[in-house]
């Protein structure tokens, strides 16, 4: 049954030159992948304090090769307690995507050293149209999305749109994943492919569960895109360790709790360059 | 014979064509003279439904309709099923006919009867169908939502009947409002995890139980109560509650001398009463009315959207963010409703309406005075509907109108009691 499953067409069918080369996100991972550096990524959930845009600069600071933004949702299915509660207080902050949309077009204005990506809902860029939805991120300079309820099966019409206002559509596969989706799921996607570490939700975890390195390997072994691997990567040597397979790692629950307690933007930067020194040094 | 109710346009229709699949109306297996018919594999019910999960849980959504097809054509799991609702549950239900209520209102109401069910509603329908289709995947752990209690003890039930272990996802305020079901929880065996996030009501407990089912889902099988949450839920819930239609359309023929009902009218949360009794009915020509509550109204009042691995009709503020419901019943306290249901509103076949707390109350005494039923608050609110309309000659005087009377109402007769006073 899965080896029947319908791939959706290649994004080149659009006509457009900029759909069919590499987006900004994916060019800019392969980059830094080609000088021989693990990539790190790490997580923030806009709007969770009012000086968010300085936590997404912190990460920049700390030598973040992308950085991805959470937009909040009233009900992340996919994520953990950190991230349900920072999500939680963004709302009653009044994030709207308008607004994170706005404060990352403001980011880009100024520059920044690497890409800006977004995380958030389905239900989110549903309500906007897709099609408004792709074309909305792609004038904030917005370089992808990733968006963990819409799978495979439901992603036919967000493909395209994306690919069309040239925004990567960066989609994850489980540790449960079989073989042949995870192709289908591969050649679907753009910008890297978001291997999920655990069978679970996001958060911080004690020790690096053993699927980590397993759908990393196997995802390398499909595809040339670049393999980042997220949920549950909580320390630096758990990123280390994962990377001897991934070509990065996804940093989010950790920097979100630190948020809440109250770490200044230098307090994340200096946690983030934790992960980078040790990424570094191998 | 009832008024139409104008429906706004959907508006996700307007801004970009937002589903790729051609509408599934005609999905295999579906009968030409029941349009509640198969899905088909994507889940689809003409634009809604659908499978909006985590790649996590995509493998065990695909198992479980493969599980669940191959189990529902196998005879001898319906005889087993067919056996425990018979031996256990105490099916099938009676119909009633409501001599002094119908002689109050001009019209003739009968009642479909799921409160003499053991513990007391529909709900049990379900469970012991999924619960059975558990053990033949071999799963040894069930788990579940709840948001009055209802489906919990249902499925507590279930899982005590069938040797499994149970974990109850519970709002936390839900857990204060309904500390006795919590504690028939316990006595069947089951562990009560109070949900402390968000809004702490039904649907952030249905947030919980897929979390848990993504880390653990190996062994685990998630029971959801209604016809709501991802490919093959909705599907699989109306099928195990259709036996109410199914029995009901067969008793009201003997009763209205071989003819249907004119009208059939049910209470909609999440919608699975509805759906087990419409799908009885959705092939003749009774008029079909959901009624919501007015705090939870998200087919009257709510816009497509895609939440708990469903597309479907919620109520959502214009940035996409789910609004809390809010109702006297803790039942219909949900603030979207099946994709079915979007489906059939969508296409005119059934007609949504709406009840408020005070008329629902005024129906919950007038059942209670005049037939000596008390009826739960959920289906206290298809007869509020059905006073309302009988009143206001909506439904003609001498027309039949079958009430499902989806649950009693001892589990919310103390809230009663501090609302209206002794």
């Amino acid at each position: 049954m899965m080896s029947q499953e319908k791939v959706p067409a290649a994004p080149a069918g659009s006509g457009s030159e900029q759909a069919q080369a590499p987006g900004k996100l994916e060019a800019t991972l392969i980059e830094q992948r080609a000088t021989g550096r693990k990539l790190l990524v790490p997580y923030v959930t806009a709007g969770m304090v009012p000086d968010w845009p300085e936590m997404v600069s912190a990460a920049l600071d700390a030598g973040a090769d992308a950085v991805e933004v959470g937009v909040p949702f009233s009900d992340p299915m996919m994520d953990g307690p950190a991230i349900q509660e920072a999500s939680r207080r963004a709302l009653v902050l009044g994030t709207s995507i308008q607004g994170v949309v706005a404060a990352i077009a403001h980011l880009n204005a100024i520059g920044t050293p690497a890409p800006l990506f977004i995380m958030s809902y389905y239900n989110i860029l549903f309500r906007l149209g897709l099609k408004r939805a792709a074309l909305t991120l792609a004038r904030a300079g917005i370089t992808g999305a990733v968006l963990p309820d819409l799978p495979l099966h439901e992603a036919t019409a967000w493909i395209s749109e994306a690919a069309e206002a040239g925004i990567a559509n960066v989609m994850l596969v489980a540790p449960t994943t079989p073989d042949d989706r995870l192709r289908s799921i591969c050649n679907a996607a753009s910008g890297f492919v978001y291997g999920v570490g655990r069978m679970g939700v996001t958060g911080e975890q004690t020790d690096l569960a053993r699927t980590s390195r397993q759908v990393a390997a196997r995802l390398k072994a499909a595809t040339s895109l670049p393999v980042i691997v997220g949920v549950g990567i909580s320390t630096p040597e758990q990123a280390v360790e994962v990377c001897q397979d991934a070509d990065g790692v996804i940093v989010g629950s950790g920097v979100v709790r630190r948020i809440m307690e109250g770490s200044s933007p230098g307090e994340i930067t200096r946690f983030l360059g934790s992960f980078r020194r040790a990424l570094d040094a191998g | 014979m009832i008024r139409e109710n104008p429906r706004s346009d959907d508006p996700s229709r307007s801004s970009a064509p937002l589903v790729s699949e051609p509408p599934n109306h005609a999905a295999p297996g579906a009968r030409k003279d029941n349009p509640m018919g198969d899905p088909g594999p994507r889940g689809y019910f003409g634009d809604f439904g659908g499978q909006y999960i985590p790649e996590s849980l995509v493998p065990a959504c695909q198992e479980l309709e493969a599980s669940f097809r191959t189990a529902w054509s196998d005879r001898s799991f319906r005889e087993t099923l067919d056996g425990i609702l018979h031996n256990y549950a105490g099916r099938p239900t009676p119909i009633t006919e409501c001599k002094r209520l119908s002689d109050e209102l001009g019209v003739r109401v009968l009642l479909k009867r799921e409160d003499l069910t053991h513990t007391g509603s529909h709900k049990i329908n379900n469970v012991l169908g999924q619960a059975l289709l558990a053990k033949r995947m071999k799963k040894t752990r069930l788990i579940a939502e709840t948001g009055a209690g209802q489906h919990g003890v249902a499925a507590a039930t279930a899982a005590a009947l069938f040797g499994m272990d149970c974990v109850v996802y519970m709002g936390e305020v839900d857990v204060h409002r309904q500390e006795l079901n919590v504690f028939r929880m316990k006595l069947l065996g089951a562990e009560v995890r109070p949900v402390t996030t968000g809004s702490r009501t039904l649907k952030d407990a249905v947030n919980e139980a897929l979390r848990d089912w993504v880390a653990n889902v190996g062994q685990t099988y998630y029971c959801i109560g209604s016809v709501v949450g991802p490919h093959p839920y909705p599907w699989i819930v109306r099928e195990l509650q259709t036996v109410i239609g199914t029995e009901a359309r067969s008793a009201c023929r003997e009763i209205l001398n071989g003819a249907d009902p004119d009208v059939v009218v049910v209470c909609v949360g999440g919608g699975s009463n509805a759906a087990g009794t419409f799908a009885g009915f959705a092939g003749t020509t009774a008029q079909l009315i959901g009624v919501e509550a007015h705090g939870g109204a998200a087919m009257t009042r709510g816009i497509p959207g895609v939440v708990h691995g469903m597309k479907s009709m919620f109520l959502q503020d214009e940035d996409g963010q789910i609004l809390e419901a809010s109702s006297i019943s803790a039942g219909l306290d949900y603030p979207g409703t099946g994709p079915e249901h979007a489906w059939l509103g969508s296409t005119g076949r059934v007609r949504y309406a709406t009840a408020d707390d005070v008329e629902v109350l005024d129906a919950f005494s007038l059942l209670a005075r005049l037939e000596g039923i008390i009826p739960a608050l959920e289906p206290a609110h298809a007869l509020a509907f059905v006073i309302r309309a009988a009143r206001a000659g909506e439904i003609p005087s001498g027309a039949s109108v079958l009430v499902t009377l989806s649950g009693r109402g001892d589990k919310d007769v103390a809230q009663v009691l501090e609302v209206i006073g002794p």
